[in-house]
């Protein structure tokens, strides 16, 4: 609760709560005048909930948020706008069919005589944009301009609007190298001019180039604020990803000696602009634990390996027989399962009871005509609920009444019942209370010994390390190394993610 | 110099052939509306037999219920430079504009079946039935034939709201009033169609005790009174004998039942609207006659006296 | 707690049933008279099961469409093609059963094509039936060349207006249509994959099901449902009215399956309750012919009587009422 007396804004003690999850625990963030501070996390950090409340359009259940030292409330976007705090988006939120000078002065146009003048407002867009190196036709229709030029419109509107704050809420994703540089340009012109500028980005290259302070969000607490001068990329990562280098990992259980034969084995196998080329062997009764930060290209690659995306080079062997994956059906009888990064989205269907989510897979692969009894899929069901130890008060109830980690489960029930020889696991203890965590972790450790495959891909690198036999660490859409024995450990697995960005540098 | 030259020896050789083409007989454009229905379809039968009968040349556009469809046509048409324009209006309103371009190119317009909101002065007459004499003359019927007996009749009425609902109420009603003895006992709507007529029909026999208190049928169209028609004779009675069956249109269908003793009469609501229209043109071309403003055709009565199965045989191949 | 849940929904159904039922007896006494008359049954409850066989047979093939969050306007249309195709050949000479394999095998490639639209090209179900309902009854028009073909073969005209045991056809038909849809969806494991898929296409296609096949075929089913009905439209009046055979009765169809509880975001769905639904609104409908009231106040009934059933059946009514009940307003937690 120090109080920042340079602060722009300043929030603190903020705390905002979804039904009974805690998006934000009581997070202090200031942010200075003519700084650029970067805010970082993983998915579900608590970016998007922390900037949804400054910019006014959550409200907060506890915490104070003081603009200029005097304490505000927004109860709308609008309101946080006219106080001084603008905000683009990833997502341009301009009118494409309307022209630039109207998007930028749209609710405010310059009137003459009460009609919109606009001659003038032809010309004082034309000012406006020249200072931000920009020589358009501002008569000219947004959409015939390209995104970078959409983003600058959207900052000299949010500016102009607002001019105390502004929130960069990852402007660079669909920028290209000078593009992102020129981007660069206008924020520090900016900064000088004295704004605060909030920069979301999941690059960690542009975090060092351009911030000047940066504050690390995890499981919606505050980690720390640190100034970029006294940070490297490393224990940038290690923030992200809390990860304490003096915590040891934990035993290591599985000797690569100990896995089984080729089961799945990857050549060049990719998708171009999703993932790069890949050479990966997966072998019976091992666990391939998967690490890399959010956009490295993880859950890209389960897609691929699933059949929801179709490579477009290289091949794919199941058994040492060269297979042909182009849908998760083709997967399914190929005898994989998935379960995905989503679950409600992607996994489960939730008005269905848990007796029919489990079957379901299984009764997928028997096809319309063999159905199961209602015997049969009871049997099955009470079977995978006692043996995962799924919590509900009956196999009838709509699986969507159950918390996050039974739902997991009965995902995981799902494609056991399937009797699977491959599975893969995106982030399968994402979300879920630690009692559950621990028992699909346990869950894992077991069917690796029953002789299954297993690609699990997971940000509680703890986790993946006590695991996996083998870790592949993923950066840029590519697999950046594989790490054995004893190079399996939380320290090596962060530098490894945390290396490129240092030979960048160099 | 030269080239005014050509034109206007260009605009001479036009005059002389469209002269030569109204000395062999008119062009007459025709903008109907589409085929929506049987009436619709013989209406555009008639109109080419009665063309062809009088040596006319008929331009025919199908306008497939819009407007904007007719607007163009009669564009068409003007560009091409007919000498009269015939058009069913889909809709009663927006003609001024393309009706004034007509005027403008002094070509004659006549309009059939329905009229439009419009100056009279902007086309040169209309052609179109009185539903309320249709309704009036099925009623003076129902009167002349039921006599002092009291009658309970059953009214399968039109589209709620339609004009020719509307109107054939009217007239039916002006022609029982004073007699009684005739009461309209039920009224709902059948849609104009069969199966509406059928299921109206089947409704109201169960509440009128079995169709035995029900003395008449008036259907609003043939087609209510033909789905009525086979109502009537699956709960058990004879249409035509037990239950008296009058209704307006004049289709082939009815004089089939007509035939078979089982409709008693039809007012007819002509498909010859062009017939009329044509003769008025060509007297109007002749000796520049005007014609009245509302030419009414005729609501002719047919019963089974009028040899029901020779109109079947004449009207079955107009499209009905 | 399936089970409960259902005879939950269907009590529902049924007291809306009984409610629209005692409202006919009230307004004509002779509602329920049902007397024997030339070798069938006959009364106003007889004219509710024969004229309400139409929609109960559309809702019996829009419910699996419903199911999968989809939705079919063109069953009208379709009605009408297969009505004119079956007036057509029957007119042309052919023998009953070509008639019939014709009709329903347009009205199938009606139904193939709506699927081929929405899951292979993945138009939204709404646009992509709406083409066919605007162009099938141009389609119709075009076979009987918009006049009403009429038929006279009496074993044609039987499906409309003959009876079986005594019932109606049409009605018969559309027992049997629903008792074997019925079984084929809970039999087979085609129930599930359709509530799968209306609960969560995503997971259903990460799952393996085969969805572009399955929302195939029951766009197909669909149009079959159709076609029959379309025969059994002009086989009771025996002619085909492309004009207005089936006009707006998608509109029925997709209320009976909302009334007969199947949730227009998919998922659960029962083809019995749906087609209770469609003998609901019929009921409704020959209430208001026998009852005398004057045609312009038919729109106005219907409507309401409608709105009473579907709130009834909501679920948020069913909170409010649970709350009352334990004097707890809204659910909201008593400190």
């Amino acid at each position: 609760m120090t109080n920042d007396q340079r602060a722009v804004l300043q929030a603190t003690g903020i705390t905002k709560t979804f039904g009974s999850h805690a998006a934000l625990k009581n997070v202090d963030i200031a942010f200075q005048a003519g700084e650029v501070h970067a805010l970082l996390g993983e998915n579900g950090a608590g970016k998007s909930t922390l900037i949804k409340i400054l910019t006014g359009a959550y409200s907060l259940d506890q915490g104070t948020i003081r603009l200029d030292g005097e304490e505000v409330s927004f109860a709308t976007p609008l309101q946080a706008q006219a106080l001084g705090i603008g905000t683009v988006y990833q997502e341009v939120n301009l009118l494409p069919n309307m022209t630039v000078m109207d998007n930028l002065y749209i609710g405010r146009q310059p009137r003459r005589f009460g009609l919109v003048d606009r001659k003038r407002m032809e010309r004082e867009a034309r000012a406006v944009l020249s200072g931000y190196g920009l020589d358009i036709d501002v008569r000219a229709d947004l959409s015939t301009f390209s995104v970078a030029v959409q983003q600058i419109v959207a900052i000299a509107r949010a500016v102009a609007l607002s001019g105390k704050v502004l929130i960069l809420d990852e402007p660079t994703a669909s920028l290209d190298a000078a593009e992102v540089e020129k981007l660069f340009d206008i924020v520090r012109r900016l900064k000088a001019r004295g704004l605060a500028i909030v920069f979301i980005t999941h690059f960690l290259d542009q975090v060092f180039a351009l911030s000047d302070r940066v504050t690390v969000l995890r499981n919606g607490q505050l980690i720390g604020t640190r100034a970029i001068s006294d940070i490297n990329r490393t224990e940038v990562v290690k923030m992200m990803l809390g990860k304490d280098l003096a915590l040891h990992h934990g035993e290591i259980l599985a000797e690569e000696s100990e896995v089984g034969e080729t089961l799945v084995s990857l050549r060049d196998y990719g998708l171009k602009g999703r993932v790069e080329p890949i050479n990966l062997d997966i072998h019976r009764g091992e666990v391939i634990g998967v690490a890399g930060l959010l956009g490295s290209g993880r859950t890209e690659m389960a897609r691929l390996l699933f059949g929801i995306d179709t490579a477009d080079s290289g091949r794919i062997a199941v058994d040492g027989r060269d297979a042909t994956i182009r849908s998760p059906r083709d997967a399914v009888a190929l005898g994989f399962g998935f379960c995905p990064e989503d679950r409600k989205l992607d996994g489960i269907f939730g008005d269905l009871s848990v007796r029919e989510n489990i079957v379901m897979a299984m009764q997928a692969r028997l096809g319309w005509f063999r159905a199961l009894t209602r015997d049969e899929q009871m049997e099955i069901a009470g079977n995978y609920i006692e043996a995962l130890d799924i919590r509900t008060a009956s196999a009838e109830l709509p699986v969507k009444l159950l918390s996050g980690g039974n739902q997991q489960k009965v995902i995981l029930a799902r494609w056991l019942a399937t009797d699977p020889r491959f599975l893969i696991l995106d982030e399968p203890t994402r979300g879920i209370d630690v009692g559950a965590h621990a028992e699909i972790v346990r869950v894992i450790s077991r069917l690796r010994e029953d002789g299954l495959a297993l690609v699990v891909i997971s940000s509680e690198l703890d986790e993946v390390v006590s695991y996996s036999s083998r870790v592949v660490v993923m950066r840029d859409r590519a697999i950046a190394a594989e790490l054995h024995g004893a190079d399996i450990n939380v320290a090596r697995i962060v530098e490894t993610i945390a290396s490129h960005h240092a030979e960048a540098e160099q | 110099m030269n080239r005014i030259f050509k034109l206007a020896l260009c605009a001479g050789v036009a005059t002389l052939v469209s002269t030569a083409a109204m000395a062999a007989g008119m062009t007459v454009g025709f903008s109907q509306i589409g085929s929506e229905s049987g009436w619709r379809a013989a209406e555009t039968s008639v109109t080419k037999q009665e063309a062809e009968k009088r040596g006319i040349t008929l331009k025919f556009a199908d306008a497939q219920q819009k407007q904007e469809n007719q607007i163009k046509a009669i564009r068409g048409f003007i560009a091409q430079g007919v000498d009269a324009i015939l058009v069913a209006p889909v809709v009663a309103t927006g003609w001024e504009e393309v009706l004034g371009e007509a005027k403008e190119a002094e070509i004659p317009v006549v309009l059939l079946d329905r009229g439009v909101e419009a100056p009279q002065d902007l086309y040169l007459t209309s052609v179109a039935s009185d539903q309320v004499k249709e309704g009036r003359v099925a009623g003076e019927w129902l009167v002349k034939t039921v006599g002092d007996k009291p009658c309970k009749v059953v009214e399968l009425q039109g589209t709620v709201g339609s004009t020719p609902a509307i109107n054939r109420k009217k007239g039916f009603e002006e022609a029982i009033s004073g007699h009684s003895n005739i009461t309209i006992a039920r009224s709902q709507t059948g849609d104009f169609t069969r199966a509406k007529g059928k299921e109206v029909m089947e409704g109201f026999l169960k509440a009128e005790n079995g169709g035995k208190d029900i003395c008449a049928m008036y259907a609003h169209n043939d087609d209510m009174a033909v789905g009525g028609i086979q109502a009537i004779k699956d709960a058990g009675l004879k249409p035509g004998k037990d239950i008296l069956v009058v209704s307006i249109d004049a289709v082939p269908d009815i004089f089939a039942a007509m035939a078979a003793g089982e409709a008693n009469a039809t007012v007819e609501l002509t498909p010859n609207m062009a017939g009329p229209a044509f003769d008025a043109l060509e007297a109007f071309k002749k000796d520049g006659k005007q014609p009245e403003k509302f030419i009414i055709t005729e609501s002719k009565l047919y019963t089974p006296a009028d040899n029901p199965q020779g109109e079947y045989e004449a009207r079955k191949g107009l499209g009905y | 707690m399936r089970a409960q849940s259902l005879s939950h929904l269907f009590s529902h159904q049924v007291i809306a049933l009984a409610g629209v039922l005692l409202i006919n007896w009230m307004v004509f006494p002779g509602f329920f008279d049902v007397t024997w008359k030339d070798g069938r049954l006959f009364g106003s409850l007889i004219d509710v099961i024969n004229r309400g066989a139409p929609v109960a047979i559309l809702a019996i093939g829009m419910t699996p469409i419903i199911a999968t969050r989809g939705v079919d306007l063109s069953v009208g249309a379709v009605m009408a093609v297969a009505g004119a195709v079956a007036a057509t050949f029957t007119v042309a000479g052919h023998p009953l059963v070509v008639t019939l394999a014709a009709a329903l095998a347009v009205a199938i490639a009606c139904g193939l094509w709506n699927g081929l639209l929405i899951a292979f090209l993945g138009i939204q179900p709404f646009v992509a039936t709406l083409v066919l309902m605007v162009a099938g009854r141009g389609l119709a028009q075009l076979i009987t060349e918009g006049s009403i073909v009429t038929f006279s073969d009496p074993a044609l005209i039987f499906i409309g207006t003959g009876s079986l045991l005594g019932l109606p056809m049409p009605a018969v038909i559309a027992l049997l249509l629903m008792l074997g849809a019925h079984l084929f969806v809970r039999r087979t494991a085609m129930g599930l994959f359709i509530e799968a898929i209306g609960t969560n296409r995503s997971a259903a296609t990460y799952t393996g099901l085969r969805s572009r096949s399955l929302i195939l075929a029951i766009y197909a089913f669909g149009g079959f449902c159709a076609g029959v009905a379309g025969i059994i439209a002009a086989a009771d009046i025996r002619g085909a009215d492309a004009n207005n055979a089936g006009l707006w009765l998608e509109l029925d169809a997709i209320l009976a399956v909302v009334i007969g509880g199947t949730s227009l975001l998919g998922g659960r769905f029962s083809i019995p309750l749906s087609v209770l639904g469609a003998i609901i609104i019929q009921a409704m409908n020959t209430g208001i012919l026998v009852s005398g009231f004057p045609p312009e106040f038919n729109l106005i009934v219907k409507a309401g009587v409608i709105m009473i059933i579907l709130i009834l059946q909501s679920a948020r009514l069913g909170e409010i009422v649970a709350a009352i009940r334990t004097k707890n307003p809204l659910g909201r937690k008593t400190p």
